[in-house]
């Protein structure tokens, strides 16, 4: 274990000593829950509205993919008039785009700040390597299967992707989470256990709480 | 001419053959004893205080590991490599953090990636890109990556993989 994740007597500016372990007080670790939707049916429908229409993407590149992202930013493709924007903390953000590969160092920070991030939450793998490793796929060091690891919504494939197909992408999950398919944040808790053996399987050296938030 | 440098520096040092790539970059080699010496006279003396990299070759058949410092001469625009071979068992070299802070980064990698180790190098033991690694290191040609990587990860059934010389040749057959 890493030597700032170890418990540790700690002596504050005003000489009181207090004992810190930083793996449960720093985050809340209870184990995520499913949400339940609205009481009816066209208030449901109505939230699913809302949400659709503000994508806050979380500012985290994963992979070359990432690069995808100024255009769109930026005034020639300007993601921004269809709602979508980006965030800089988890906090903020509502949409996971994994960018490109994803090697296990970024799978343990992804997982983090995924886990981070308020519920309802969505995930897109963007390009061939979140869907089979792409031209990864013999590669020591990044995973093959995105949606092994977290609930994926929507794969935009490619090698890259274009922004013109991110946008489309967009769209698509607008959709989905129109219709209420988007309800990546609740199986991620229905089925946290086959998650975590998964993640825990391909991260060796797990040094985190199962769960933060 | 660096030739020139080659044959002032070959009087002080026991530097092996001249290999000159372009006017302005040549390689030599030299017995891994006398390389931090060296490093330093080409350093102190003759100008070339950039250590643009350390990279290492992995020649499995022979047994041996050649490690690469690139130094560069900025006033001249030159660039000259130094060379030095290993032995493959227990491969130790000394570190040249000394010299260079900057090596230290390459000592790590080198360590984590072939398996190289330079004692005394600052944090050289720490995880650098790899964390968790309980295999050989990737970058040693007896590592199978494709191995490790079918039995670290699940592949998604459905992928097809077509060998470039037989898809090519085929190609080619067709008269397309």
């Amino acid at each position: 274990m890493k030597k700032e994740l170890e418990k540790r007597t700690i002596k504050g500016p005003d000489g009181f000593e207090f004992e810190v372990d930083p793996l449960t007080d720093y985050y809340c670790d209870l184990p995520p829950t499913v949400q339940t939707p609205a009481y009816t049916r066209i208030i449901e429908s109505f939230f699913n509205w809302a949400r659709s229409e503000s994508l806050w993407i979380l500012g985290f590149g994963t992979g070359c993919g990432a690069i995808e992202m100024r255009p769109l930013m930026t005034p020639r493709f300007d993601a921004y008039r269809y709602g979508v924007q980006w965030r800089p903390t988890p906090r903020q953000a509502n949409l996971f785009v994994i960018s490109g590969y994803l090697s296990v160092k970024t799978l343990k920070r992804v997982i983090r700040s995924y886990e981070q991030m308020q519920s309802p939450k969505y995930v897109m793998g963007l390009g061939s390597c979140t869907i089979n490793g792409g031209m990864y796929w013999d590669s020591y060091n990044t995973i093959k299967r995105l949606d092994d690891f977290l609930p994926v919504d929507l794969y935009v494939a490619g090698c890259m992707p274009r922004p013109e197909a991110l946008l489309a992408g967009f769209q698509e999950l607008k959709k989905i989470i129109r219709a209420g398919e988007g309800e990546g944040a609740n199986e991620y808790a229905k089925r946290f256990e086959w998650y975590k053996k998964n993640q825990k399987r391909t991260i060796h050296d797990w040094d985190m709480p199962d769960y933060n938030w | 001419m660096m030739r020139e440098l080659y044959k002032k520096t070959k009087q002080l040092f026991p530097l092996g053959d001249l290999t000159e790539q372009r006017h302005d970059l040549v390689f030599v080699s030299i017995p891994h004893p006398f390389l931090s010496s060296l490093l330093r006279h080409l350093r102190d003396k003759e100008g070339f205080s950039h250590l643009v990299l350390l990279t290492a070759v992995d020649w499995l058949e022979r047994g041996e590991f050649q490690l690469t410092y690139l130094l560069c001469n900025r006033s001249k625009a030159w660039d000259m490599g130094v060379r030095v071979v290993l032995p493959r068992e227990g491969a130790t070299m000394e570190s040249i953090h000394t010299l260079w802070p900057t090596a230290a980064t390459y000592q790590r990698e080198l360590k984590e990636m072939f398996g190289i180790d330079f004692p005394g190098s600052p944090g050289v033991n720490d995880d650098f890109i790899l964390e968790g690694w309980d295999d050989i290191p990737p970058y040693r040609r007896d590592f199978d990556t494709l191995k490790f990587a079918e039995a670290r990860f699940t592949q998604r059934p459905g992928r097809e993989s077509l060998d470039p010389a037989q898809h090519m040749a085929k190609h080619h057959s067709d008269g397309s």
